[in-house]
């Protein structure tokens, strides 16, 4: 038992970190990773795409990616490795996860011989910025529940419906979009999945505001939107295969949790503030529930270390990687409240006005968010209960049922 | 990065599995419970005769001489089978204090007979109610003789060696007495009637330092951490013996037509509760580490594996009656004995509370 790399994980890591040192700047440990784009304006944007292109030259792009379409076999750890060396760099942050890391490996999947030689490249070099139209108003959870339709007519197929929670719409060339095309078959069974060109006629972006005023996310509205045939992946109305492999390439935030406020800035808050004409850490129960805290902290920082111990020795990652969200985010708002409650009446400023310019409060109106994106809480239970107990499914109301006659509530 | 048991430990733990599967069914426990025995003496042989007593004592005395990853999963595996034996007072603690402190001459006294099975060994610190206050105990050692009075003291009335946290001229030492020279052994009804429970009363019992005069509640601490971290592993065992009845319950308790693991009331309980035995684990792996590495970082992994499996293992003591329903709480069925285990082990080394204060004392020290 420890924690050190093997000879060859070391190797790859000394090679990793040669051309990072040549190519960018470190970040200060203290210092947080640049910033998200809206704040940083277009030019945001290209300062992501001048790296990505700089380590596609390189051939630290897409390294998980097969070396046929350019990248280099790298094993899941070889990705872990990379992935913690380049965080420790000053870099823009990726706009292109979701492109290369859900909607790459479904087009090698399931795309055509066109598809491939048209879109691959382009996404590995970030030249072009994807997005994943699936979550509707209401098909979250339900996913398969969506009501986006897509009608033949001639060499294209007719779009209209609305996707929300579309991460980083306003920047892409193109969306993988799941849509309706037999609503009289069983839900699962009458969804196809398109490439859709963004920038086409009957396609507007409306960026949603979130409770703490940024806006990651947008809703995406189609009218009368014409997608070509030959941009349809997989066949007609078995889309909801490919949906599963994009699903199914959703990273799990391996050994997460590193960045933002943690139990030493508690600590630190503890001191400072005062508790019955005291400083708060003197306090017992201020003492028992920071290290509640900590120790639940430090239960997921391991937790992850188990899992990137399997990732290294080429197995599976057991059932214990998929509680880190369950527990995270949760924990994440847990502690923004209670530094908030330290702080006191002025617990409730935020920005500039807040102590520490306000990490706790925006962490608080963050935290929501983490708990319902990529799975809510509910769903996480369900998952764990379901495909790492083994536990029953849940009853459905809806199975067997041909999608137009599935009750809706409206 | 290899966070991980070897496949030649796990192969061990699967042996003290198999073995314990076969020679520990719950209704071993049980029959401890419902007799006036107060451990299984057979069960206790056979774990002497497969060298689990003796697992970190060096082999020049007598034992295995294995390391604490080892010992680690024979912990969990004890605790798995709610084995009705002294392991934890005689292996933990009583073995780990002289492996620590003792002279060569009190190691090969002592260590060969804990070794062997043949002695049962403790360590007594509480005197009453409220938390193990290291500083502050009364019991006296003068003159080569102890008096006072140590209650409760796990597996007290049974052993045969005992080491005593005790207040001298220079503050606090350790020290070692014969469990039947002068020592007044009263047995205790405990919430767990599986594991045996006792009073000691010291009247110039005649008794040796372990260590250094001066230095006993600093010796007595380092002890509780190491103690901690391989309780932790028995309360992990205990807790997915617990979990797996529970879940296993659900599955075929039918109730509105359907297995009652099919709604979502339970499914999302098991979920968390399994969560909670996830992070617990983890958090012991690293006490295990940090232990079998002579750490700086034992001390505050102790404290968060103790928690945290304390925690795990109590959520899991009343889930087991809780889901289980009517039954659950009837003299009949098992679950009674989970729960009874659950706050057994969380309170014998100090509660959850006491750890977590030590643990932000220690970070406070380490900031």
């Amino acid at each position: 038992m420890d924690f050190e790399d093997t000879p060859e994980e070391a190797a790859f890591r000394a090679e990793a970190r040669a051309w990072l040192d040549a190519n960018a700047k470190l970040r200060n440990p203290d210092e947080p990773p640049m910033g998200m784009l809206e704040e940083e304006g277009g030019g945001g944007v290209k300062r992501a795409q001048q790296w990505q292109a700089k380590k596609a030259d390189a051939g630290w792009a897409c390294i998980t990616w097969p070396k046929e379409y350019g990248g280099r076999a790298a094993s899941s750890i070889q990705s872990v490795i990379w992935n913690q060396e380049e965080g420790r760099y000053r870099t823009p942050p990726s706009i292109f996860g979701i492109g290369q890391g859900m909607l790459g490996p479904t087009i090698m999947t399931h795309g055509t011989q066109e598809q491939k030689d048209r879109y691959i490249q382009p996404m590995l070099r970030g030249e072009e910025i994807w997005c994943q139209l699936f979550s509707e108003p209401a098909a979250g959870s339900d996913l398969a529940g969506l009501r986006t339709t897509a009608v033949k007519d001639g060499d294209d197929w007719v779009v209209n419906g609305q996707k929300i929670w579309t991460t980083g719409a306003q920047f892409c060339k193109w969306g993988m979009i799941v849509t309706r095309t037999d609503p009289h078959a069983v839900k699962h069974a009458g969804i196809t999945y398109f490439i859709v060109d963004m920038e086409s006629p009957g396609v507007e972006i409306r960026p949603i505001k979130q409770i703490a005023g940024a806006s990651g996310f947008n809703e995406v509205f189609f009218t009368d939107c014409r997608i070509p045939d030959k941009n349809r992946v997989g066949a007609v109305n078995d889309g909801w295969r490919g949906a599963i492999t994009t699903l199914m390439n959703e990273r799990s935030s391996i050994g997460a949790g590193g960045g933002g406020a943690g139990v030493k800035d508690l600590l630190r808050l503890a001191k400072q503030c005062k508790r019955n004409g005291r400083p708060a850490i003197e306090d017992s129960s201020v003492r028992q529930q920071i290290a509640d805290f900590y120790i639940r902290t430090k239960g997921l920082s391991y937790t992850g270390s188990r899992t990137l111990t399997a990732i290294s020795k080429g197995t599976t990652p057991g059932p214990e990687s998929s509680i880190g969200k369950l527990v995270g985010a949760p924990l994440r708002q847990q502690m923004a409240a209670f530094a908030m409650d330290l702080q006191g009446a002025a617990g409730s400023l935020v920005n500039q006005d807040a102590a520490e310019e306000g990490i706790w409060q925006l962490a608080w109106l963050g935290a929501p968010g983490m708990r319902l994106a990529g799975g809510t809480d509910e769903i996480l239970r369900n998952i764990v209960s379901e495909r790492v107990l083994g536990l029953p499914s849940e009853m459905r109301a809806d199975k067997g049922v041909a999608f137009s006659d599935i009750p809706t509530g409206s | 990065m290899n966070f991980d048991f070897s496949e030649e430990q796990k192969l061990l733990q699967k042996t003290a599995r198999d073995f314990l599967a076969d020679q520990a069914p719950l209704s071993l426990a049980r029959a401890v419970m419902e007799s006036d025995n107060k451990y299984s003496e057979e069960l206790w042989k056979e774990t002497a005769e497969m060298g689990w007593l003796g697992a970190t004592i060096p082999e020049e005395y007598g034992g295995a001489g294995f390391g604490y990853l080892e010992l680690a999963l024979l912990a969990q595996e004890v605790g798995r089978s709610l084995a009705p034996i002294p392991f934890s007072s005689s292996v933990y603690l009583a073995s780990e204090a002289i492996i620590a402190f003792g002279s060569d001459d009190q190691k090969k006294k002592y260590l060969t007979r804990l070794a062997a099975g043949d002695a049962i060994g403790t360590v007594a610190i509480a005197e009453g109610p409220g938390e193990l206050g290291l500083e502050s105990v009364e019991t006296r050692f003068e003159a080569g003789k102890l008096t006072g009075k140590k209650t409760p003291v796990p597996d007290g009335d049974i052993a045969d060696l005992i080491v005593v946290l005790a207040k001298t001229a220079a503050g606090t030492a350790l020290v070692i007495v014969d469990g039947d020279a002068g020592v007044d052994k009263k047995s205790l009804e405990s919430i767990d009637p599986t594991r045996a429970m006792g009073q000691l009363t010291f009247d110039g019992a005649p008794a040796e330092l372990l260590g250094a005069d001066g230095e006993g509640a600093a010796q007595a601490e380092k002890i509780l951490d190491r103690a901690a971290v391989l309780m932790a592993f028995e309360q992990i065992g205990t807790a997915e013996r617990a979990f797996d009845i529970t879940k296993e319950y659900t599955l075929g308790r039918y109730a509105f037509g359907r297995p009652i693991a099919s709604f979502q009331a339970i499914k999302h309980r098991l979920a968390d509760l399994y969560t909670s035995i996830v992070l617990a684990t983890s958090n012991a792996y690293y006490g295990a580490w940090a232990l079998e590495n002579s750490s700086d970082e034992l001390g505050t992994a102790a404290c968060a594996a103790r928690v945290n499996a304390t925690e795990a293992l109590e959520l899991a003591g009343e889930e087991i009656i809780q889901m289980h329903g009517g039954v659950g709480f009837t003299w009949e069925y098992d679950c009674h004995m989970f729960y009874r285990r659950s706050k057994l082990t969380g309170l014998v080394l100090g509660s959850a509370a006491e750890w977590r204060e030590k643990l932000i004392q220690r970070l406070e020290a380490a900031a």
